[in-house]
C-alpha cells in the first residue's frame, strides 16, 4: 500500500468531501495563501479558489460564529484552527451555540461543522502553546471529539466528521503531521465512536489515542521483551466513548493502564476509570491506573517538559506496577 | 540633521538599540544551533520603537506585549545575561527558565510580559493600568501588540472600557505589516489601524517606527496625557521585521524590495548618521561601543552557558502560591 505523511491523509479528506460537497468550505487562518500554517491545506485555495478556501483575521471568536451561523443555514464549513490552544477564545461558540443549536431550537437548526486543528505539546513551546484538551470538549453534550494518532485513521475519520450531521471537534498534533503511514488509494471511511486494538495482547490493557499511542505502543513493546504482552487500545473517538472495546480487552487481560496527555483531574482517564470498575468490576485484578500530564502548567525548560509528559518508561513502570512485578 | 533631541540621548538610543539587534542576531544564531528551542520571534528592524519608548516613559511605568518580546525586556531593563539564559531554558533566566522566549517577566522592571496567545495582553494592559488608578499610582501602562492582534474582538471591548473609565493606559499597535503570512491589507478594510480608536472616541496617531524620534515624540505626548488623568491613547507605529514571523518562517509572502525599502530605513543607521553629523561620537567611540554591545552578548552566552537547568521539583512549583496544594501526582 501506498504510504503518504498526516498532514496529506487531512488534505485529502477534506478535498475529497469538497469534491463530493460543495457545501464544504474551510476557513482559518492562514489556510488559503501561505497553504496552511503547518501546511495541511497546501494547494488547497489553488483547486478550490478563494470562495471555499478563506483566510481569515486573528479572530477565533468571530470566524468560529461565522462557521456555526454558517452551520445552522444549510453550509458545512470546517473551522481549522492554528492550534487548539487559540480555540478556547471560541470556546462560547463551540459550547454555548453549536452544542446547543440542534435542542434550544427544538431540533429545528443543526449544526454540521468540524472544528479542527493539532492540540497538545509540541516541543519547548510554554505554558500556553501546550494544552491537550479532548477532556475539555468531551465534557459537552452536542458535540462528538475525535483525536486521532495516524495517517489512515485520520483520513477516514475526517471523511466521517465533515459528513457527520452534529458538530464535531477534531484533534491531530503538530509534531504528527510529517508521520508517514499506510493510507490506500480507494475512498474509505472510517465510523466514529470505534475504538481500534492497534496491538493484541493478553496480560495487561492499555488505552491511549493522539500522539501518547506512540508512548503506548513504545511501552508494549519494551514490555514484549520483558516478556510482558499489552494489548494497545487507540480510542480515537474520544465521545462517544467506545468503552465496550475496553471492557471486552480487559475481560482477557484484567488490568488497564491509560497513558494521555490531559491533565488528571477530569480527564478521560477518569472516565474511562468509572466506566470500567462499573461494568468490569469482576474482570479487574488490579486497580486501574493512568499516566497523565502533571498537574501543572507546562514549563519551557527541556527537562521541565520531561517530566510533565507521560513517557515509555513511566508507562513500562506503571504496568509492572500494575503487574504486581514491583517490589 | 537638526534636532530638538541631545547627543546623550542619541547615543543612548543608538547604544540600546545595537543590544537589542546584536542580542537577537546571537539567539537566531544559537536557535540554528538548536541552543535555544520553541518559538523564538526576533525583533530585528523594530529596534526603535523601543528605544524611542525608552526615553519617554518613566522607569516604573508599567510594558506588557506578545511573544516577540526579548527587545522590550532588555530595553526595559532585564539584563541580556537573563534574557539569554532565559532563552536557553536555565535556572538564572528571567522566569526560571520556566516561560522561554515568548514569556519574559520582571515585577522588579515592572514587565508584565510575554504572552503567546494573540491579542490577550490587550486587555491585559488596560486591567493593569486600571488597578494603578485604583491604587492611586500615578504610573502609565504601555500595552503593546501587533497588527495582527489588532483584529481581535478584545481590542474593542478594551478600548471600550479603557475610555469608559479613563485608564492611564497607551495601547500601541506595532504595526510590522504582517501577522505571519498575513498583510494588513488582507484582514480588514480599514487600513489605517489607529483610526480604530475612533469608535470610542480615543486620541490615536500613526508614528512612523523607524525613527526614535517620532516613538519618542508620539509616545511621550501620550503618556503626558495619561498621567495627567487625560486617559487613553491608541498609536499606531509602522515598523517593520527584517525576519521571519519566527524561525521556521521563509517569509516568502513579501518581496525582497519591500524589505530593502525599510532596510534603508534602518533605525540604527538612522541614528547613527544623526550622530556622525553632529560630531557627537568619533569613529573611535562608535567602535568603542560596538565593542560594548559585543562584549555584553557574549558574556551573555557564556552566562547561559554555565548556568543550569532548573531542577526537576520545579515542576509543580509556581503553579500555586499556596505551598500546601495538594496536587495530584497519579
Ligand atoms: C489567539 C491566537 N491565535 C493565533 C495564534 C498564532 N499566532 C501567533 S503569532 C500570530 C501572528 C500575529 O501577528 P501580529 O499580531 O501582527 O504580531 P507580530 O508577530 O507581527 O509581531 C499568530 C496568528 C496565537 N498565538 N494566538
Ligand atoms: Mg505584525
Amino acid at each position: 500500500m501506498r504510504t503518504i505523511p498526516f498532514r496529506q491523509a487531512l488534505r485529502e479528506a477534506m478535498e475529497e468531501e469538497m469534491r463530493r460537497d460543495s457545501r464544504v468550505f474551510l476557513m482559518g487562518e492562514e489556510v488559503a495563501q501561505y497553504n496552511g500554517a503547518y501546511k495541511v491545506s497546501q494547494g488547497m485555495l489553488d483547486e478550490f479558489g478563494p470562495k471555499r478556501v478563506l483566510d481569515t483575521p486573528i479572530a477565533e471568536l468571530g470566524f468560529a460564529a461565522i462557521g456555526v451561523g454558517a452551520a445552522a443555514n444549510g453550509t458545512r464549513p470546517i473551522i481549522e484552527f492554528m492550534t487548539w490552544n487559540f480555540a478556547v477564545l471560541a470556546l462560547d461558540q463551540i459550547l454555548n451555540h453549536a452544542a446547543k443549536m440542534l435542542s434550544m431550537s427544538g431540533g429545528h437548526f443543526s449544526c454540521p461543522i468540524v472544528f479542527r486543528g493539532p492540540n497538545g505539546s509540541a516541543g519547548q513551546l510554554g505554558a500556553q502553546h501546550s494544552q491537550a484538551f479532548e477532556s475539555w470538549f468531551a465534557n459537552i453534550p452536542g458535540i462528538k471529539v475525535i483525536s486521532v494518532s495516524n495517517p489512515y485513521d485520520a483520513k477516514g475519520l475526517l471523511k466521517a466528521a465533515i459528513r457527520d450531521e452534529d458538530p464535531v471537534v477534531f484533534m491531530e498534533s503538530e509534531v504528527m503531521y510529517g508521520d508517514v503511514g499506510e493510507v490506500p488509494e480507494e475512498e474509505y471511511i472510517l465510523p466514529i465512536g470505534k475504538a481500534d486494538v492497534k496491538r493484541e495482547g493478553t496480560d495487561v490493557t492499555i488505552v491511549s489515542f493522539n500522539k501518547m499511542m506512540k508512548v503506548a505502543l513504545g511501552a508494549a513493546e519494551e514490555l514484549a521483551k520483558e516478556g510482558i504482552s499489552a494489548e494497545v487500545i487507540d480510542l480515537r473517538t474520544i465521545r462517544p466513548l467506545d468503552w465496550q472495546t475496553i471492557v471486552t480487552s480487559v475481560r482477557k487481560t484484567n488490568r488497564l493502564v491509560i497513558v494521555e496527555e490531559q491533565w488528571p483531574f477530569s480527564s478521560i482517564s477518569s472516565e474511562i476509570s468509572y466506566r470500567i470498575q462499573k461494568e468490569a468490576f469482576d474482570y479487574l485484578d488490579a486497580p486501574i491506573r493512568r499516566i497523565c500530564s502533571a498537574d501543572a502548567n507546562m514549563h519551557y525548560a527541556p527537562n521541565l517538559v520531561a517530566a510533565f509528559l507521560p513517557d515509555i518508561s513511566k508507562t513500562v513502570k506503571l504496568v509492572k506496577d500494575v503487574m504486581y512485578q514491583i517490589k | 540633521m537638526q534636532t530638538p533631541f541631545g547627543k546623550e540621548t542619541y547615543l543612548y538610543w543608538y547604544e540600546l538599540m545595537l543590544l537589542l539587534r546584536r542580542f537577537e542576531e546571537k539567539a537566531g544564531q544559537l536557535y540554528g544551533m538548536q541552543k535555544i528551542r520553541g518559538f523564538c520571534h526576533l525583533y530585528i528592524g523594530q529596534e526603535a520603537v523601543a528605544a524611542g519608548m525608552m526615553t519617554a516613559i518613566r522607569d516604573d511605568d508599567n510594558i506588557i506585549t506578545a511573544y516577540r518580546d526579548h527587545g522590550l525586556a532588555i530595553a526595559k531593563g532585564i539584563t541580556p545575561n537573563e534574557c539569554m539564559a532565559e532563552l536557553y531554558g536555565k535556572a538564572t533566566g528571567c522566569t526560571k527558565g520556566k516561560g522561554g522566549s515568548m514569556h519574559f517577566f520582571s515585577k522588579e522592571k515592572r514587565f508584565f510580559g510575554g504572552h503567546g496567545i494573540v491579542g490577550g495582553q490587550i486587555g491585559l494592559g488596560a486591567g493593569i493600568a486600571f488597578a494603578d488608578q485604583y491604587l492611586d499610582n500615578d504610573r502609565v501602562t504601555i500595552a503593546m501588540f501587533g497588527d495582527g492582534a489588532a483584529r481581535q474582538g478584545l481590542l474593542h471591548e478594551s478600548f471600550n472600557m479603557a475610555m469608559l473609565w479613563n485608564l492611564p493606559v497607551v495601547f500601541i499597535c506595532e504595526n510590522n505589516h504582517y501577522a505571519m503570512g498575513t498583510s494588513v491589507s488582507r484582514t480588514s478594510k480599514v487600513l489605517d489601524i489607529y483610526r480604530l480608536a475612533d469608535a470610542y472616541d480615543m486620541p490615536a496617531d500613526s508614528v512612523d517606527g523607524m525613527s526614535c524620534e517620532e516613538v519618542h515624540k508620539a509616545i511621550d505626548r501620550a503618556v503626558r496625557r495619561a498621567r495627567e488623568k487625560g486617559g487613553p491613547t491608541f498609536l499606531e507605529i509602522k515598523t517593520y521585521r527584517y525576519r521571519g514571523h519566527s524561525m521556521s518562517d521563509p517569509a516568502k509572502y513579501r518581496t525582497k524590495e519591500e524589505l530593502e525599502e525599510y532596510k534603508e530605513k534602518d533605525p540604527i543607521n538612522q541614528a547613527l548618521a544623526t550622530i556622525m553629523q553632529n560630531n557627537w561620537a568619533t569613529e573611535a567611540d562608535i567602535e568603542a561601543i560596538n565593542a560594548r554591545v559585543k562584549q555584553q552578548v557574549d558574556e551573555s552566552v557564556k552566562f547561559a552557558e554555565d548556568s543550569p537547568y532548573p531542577s526537576d521539583d520545579e515542576l509543580l512549583k509556581d503553579i500555586y502560591v499556596d505551598q500546601d496544594y495538594p496536587f495530584i501526582t497519579d
